[in-house]
């Protein structure tokens, strides 16, 4: 083509209308980051900080439900804190947390520099955190006054600070959300801070895919990428297909409430259960996003300590896939007793049923895999054999609502609650803490201490089925969800004070995983290159890991490539670790320590951060939008993102002048002397 | 035509193992998200176009003007010819034909998108407002969704299209750019064809 490419970037260059962000340390290095890594430490740490959030809000409740006639909350409080513990476990920790995971680890994992989209990986994190601030800013300004004409029991009119966030249980049902039943502003807050979340999670999902399709090292087809790899590609394509339909769900919801659509308003002729439909649709996708994650990681964590290869990798594989196929097409199991056809309610049990197969497959492969292994009992060990026997236990009571009369018993008390607490607590969570202890090493250059690791891991183990486990009886025995209080007469006091107990023991594991993580850190005995003797590309680099990734190119010839290169085979089939092992992995340590040429990386950029708060704007500009000032706001977060759009597309993705003075690239140990974050520890 | 794009993420000396540009992967990948969430406004407009809303009820159906709809239909589907013109050009390299055809597409779209607004505009001034019934509400929001669609579009063209004017030729980069914005202007137009035949012209 005609224009010479240098002197087009060079007018390109000149064209930006800011200097480039250069900072390696501080506030502004971390506003600024288009580093995976970077991006990876941030949803970690923001993730986490709603987990605190979540966790109290549970206490809360907790308390509430410690003893009959509970009169800690009002009802309008418990219907506040209930929903934004589900909100914030879910949208706001779970799911962020994960894309921690997958964007530390994903690049390092297929031997990539970073992910595709590097400045687009920033504003989505910027956007989730935007999201998610605009979600608990409710928290002070919105409102939530009776319905017209309604007298709900227990001081539901309370016009407390906690009765005013979004209180309508995490799947918002319309026409209970709708205008008429939820006056205020508290369930527009969820609806559009849910969509902003929505916006984040399509923009990395996209990245994630392209990442994984297009940027593997040399040699890693896709059946010889580790299992992780594999779970994220396909939590990616779940929430690429099921977003839209939350999307739109969503817009249905905001448009009836602020703009008189009729969706969801049956006396007009609006459908009661669409809703549902369209939520669940979503929704149920959703629980296998939540779960796939956790075991992508405990994938990687069975076979390192047990010291076996994963048994059946193109099963667990496949398996997960067939989850996902099969997540879209039960949806309705969630709306047994919302009287859908008696032949729909059939067929969604029975498509139930079948996910427990690929379900089954991969916990027996789990186990094939720790058995007969010489197991290592670390704590990211522990944390992966509790989150099997966890996950099997809920999973067992999820077949049982698969069973539709069965379900009409459940529905709607605490054996639900204890089901996907079990699955989603005992599972996810186990499961993510599994892989925060794992990659520690590799996150901070040193090691977490064992005790109190395990301290953690028993005390989480033991509150968790404190408090989830009696509630499997309290629902069989009639405790219904939602409801803030229960009568001395039904019997439930003593199993709630064990619940209540439990999760304060609960909170005790999480205090001292905080301590664990924050003095070792900085304290913590430094890390070796490949302390766990792992099998994934991500230990062959340096630890903590450097900011390039990979000096060298990695190149793969076989599944789990770093583990055959220190082990062989003796006659038996058993792995045997070669002599020259420790000589072999400290070469390609050292190799990939020390580039010996420059490294381009994506430059840090101001934008991402800037298109994320224009959006914000903007959605508090439609919040408001019949206010004075609601039409400015959306004007003037058009104008912050559309500006920051542009400038984003006047500066290239790298500095150019850098190829002749490398002087930003060129120092690759900068703002790597302290092992990962250090201001915004939370 | 990917190599020399300096914009992309994986410069720093790597392939990209499909062969296939990071940037134009990543379009397509989020055109399929795109296909469900017009396939939830589609299904939520079929669902309720029927709806018995009682006596005396405005339907959208009622106010349909198909041969103007057909016409406008018919100018967005030649901005599609116009879109793959100026593609085309630009791989021959030539500069002015590929500006040409890109304001092209950009009109063309600005036509269509005022067809959709005085479409609107009579329909609401024959009753059928947002909030009438349902099944106007999905109309309004599935019509309205696909506009908002082709408005970016346009956005997108006339910005290449200007660029074109200031820097007197698109690089090899903005080529990439034009092959992007055309792939979204094509799935809006696929998009447009699937409502016009489901919503307007089956009955």
């Amino acid at each position: 083509m005609a224009i010479d490419l240098t002197t087009d970037t060079i007018k390109r260059h000149a064209n930006t209308v800011y200097r480039r962000p250069r900072l390696t340390t501080g506030y502004w290095a971390w506003i600024t980051t288009a580093d995976h890594k970077k991006i990876g430490l941030l949803y970690g740490y923001t993730a986490f900080a709603f987990f605190i959030a979540g966790g109290v809000e549970a206490l809360l409740l907790r308390i509430q439900l410690a003893g009959p006639d509970g009169a800690f909350l009002s009802a309008a409080e418990y219907n506040g804190l209930f929903t934004t513990h589900a909100v914030t476990m879910i949208f706001l920790f779970v799911m962020p947390i994960s894309a921690a995971f997958f964007n530390y680890l994903l690049p390092l994992m297929i031997g990539a520099r970073d992910v595709a989209f590097p400045r687009m990986n920033a504003v989505s994190y910027w956007i989730f955190l935007f999201g998610g601030l605009f979600i608990y800013s409710s928290l002070l300004f919105a409102t939530s006054p009776a319905p017209l004409g309604g007298n709900l029991p227990g001081g539901a009119t309370d016009a407390s600070m906690l009765g005013s966030i979004p209180n309508s249980g995490w799947f918002i049902y319309a026409p209970n959300s709708g205008a008429e039943y939820s006056p205020g502003t508290s369930i527009d807050y969820a609806a559009l801070g849910l969509q902003m979340l929505g916006i984040a999670s399509l923009i990395s999902a996209v990245n994630f895919i392209v990442t994984i399709l297009n940027m593997r090292a040399p040699g890693m087809r896709l059946l010889r990428m580790p299992v992780f790899v594999w779970m994220t590609l396909v939590v990616a394509l779940l929430l690429l297909f099921s977003l839209p339909i939350i999307a739109i769900a969503l817009f249905m919801l905001t448009f009836d409430r602020q703009f008189g659509t009729l969706f969801f308003v049956p006396e007009a002729g609006g459908d009661p259960i669409l809703w549902q439909h369209l939520f669940w649709l979503f929704g149920h996708p959703e629980v296998y996003i939540l779960i796939l994650p956790a075991m992508g990681i405990v994938s990687e964590t069975l076979p390192v300590f047990s010291k076996k290869p994963l048994f059946g990798y193109p099963a667990v594989v496949f398996a997960g896939a067939a989850i996902a196929f099969l997540g879209f097409g039960v949806w309705a199991h969630h709306m047994f007793s919302s009287g859908i056809p008696t032949v729909a309610q059939a067929a969604f049990g029975l498509s139930t049923m079948t996910i427990a197969i690929p379900t089954g497959i991969k916990i027996f492969n789990w186990l094939g895999t720790v058995w007969g292994g010489r197991v290592r009992l670390s704590t990211p060990m522990l944390f992966s054999l509790g989150f099997v026997a966890l996950f099997v236990i809920g999973g067992l009571s999820g077949v049982t609502h698969a069973v539709v009369p069965s379900d009409w018993q459940q529905t709607d008390t605490y054996y639900i609650v204890a089901h996907f607490h079990y699955v989603l607590f005992g599972g996810a969570i186990f499961g993510l803490f599994a892989g925060i202890y794992y990659w520690f090493p590799k996150l901070t250059g040193r090691m977490y201490n064992e005790a109190l690791g395990k301290w953690h891991f028993w005390l989480m183990f033991i509150g968790m089925n404190l408090t989830f486990g009696p509630m499997h009886w309290l629902g069989l025995q009639g405790m219904v969800r939602r409801t803030w209080v229960y009568p001395e007469e039904a019997g439930l006091g003593a199993w709630n004070m064990v619940a209540t107990v439990g999760a304060f023991v609960i909170a005790v594991s999480v205090l001292l995983f905080m301590v664990n993580w924050s003095h070792s850190k900085r304290r913590g005995r430094p890390a070796p290159d490949d302390p766990w003797d792992a099998r994934t590309l991500e230990w062959t680099i340096p630890s903590p890991s450097p900011e390039y990734n990979f000096a060298v190119e990695p190149v793969v010839t076989s599944l789990d490539d770093f583990w055959h290169r220190k082990y062989d085979e003796d006659e038996q089939g058993r792995a045997v670790r070669k002599e020259e092992a420790d000589e072999i992995v400290a070469g390609i340590i050292h190799d990939n320590g020390n580039p010996d040429h420059e490294i381009h990386l994506p430059a840090p950029s101001y934008f991402p951060f800037f298109v994320g708060l224009g959006i914000m704007i903007i959605f508090y500009g439609i919040m408001y939008h019949t206010h004075p000032w609601g039409i400015p706001l959306i004007v003037a977060g058009a104008v912050v993102t559309i500006a920051a759009f542009v400038a984003w597309g006047s500066e290239p993705l790298e500095e150019i002048h850098d190829e002749e003075h490398g002087d930003h690239e060129g120092d690759p140990q900068a703002g790597e002397g302290e092992p990962a974050m250090s201001e915004e520890d939370v | 035509m990917a190599d020399l794009s300096h914009d992309h993420a994986d410069a720093p000396a790597h392939h990209q193992v499909t062969g296939i540009d990071n940037r134009k992967l990543g379009m397509w990948v989020f055109l399929s998200s795109e296909f469900l969430f017009f396939g939830a406004l589609i299904n939520n407009y079929l669902l309720f176009k029927g709806r018995d809303f009682g006596p005396g009820a405005l339907y959208p159906v009622e106010l349909y003007d198909i041969p103007f709809t057909s016409i406008s239909s018919f100018v967005l589907l030649m901005s599609s010819l116009t879109m793959v013109l100026a593609h085309s050009a630009l791989a021959r390299a030539d500069q002015e034909q590929a500006r040409t055809w890109l304001f092209a597409t950009a009109i063309l779209g600005l036509v269509f998108v005022s067809g959709q607004f005085f479409e609107f505009a009579e329909f609401i001034l024959h009753g059928l407002k947002l909030n009438v019934n349902p099944a106007a509400s999905a109309f309004y929001m599935l019509t309205g969704f696909h506009g908002v669609h082709v408005i970016i579009g346009v956005l997108m063209l006339l910005v290449l299209a200007f660029k074109s004017v200031r820097l007197g030729a698109l690089s090899e980069a903005e080529g990439l750019n034009v092959e992007l914005v055309g792939l979204y202007w094509h799935f809006v137009d696929i998009i447009w064809i699937v409502i016009f035949v489901l919503v307007y012209l089956i009955q």
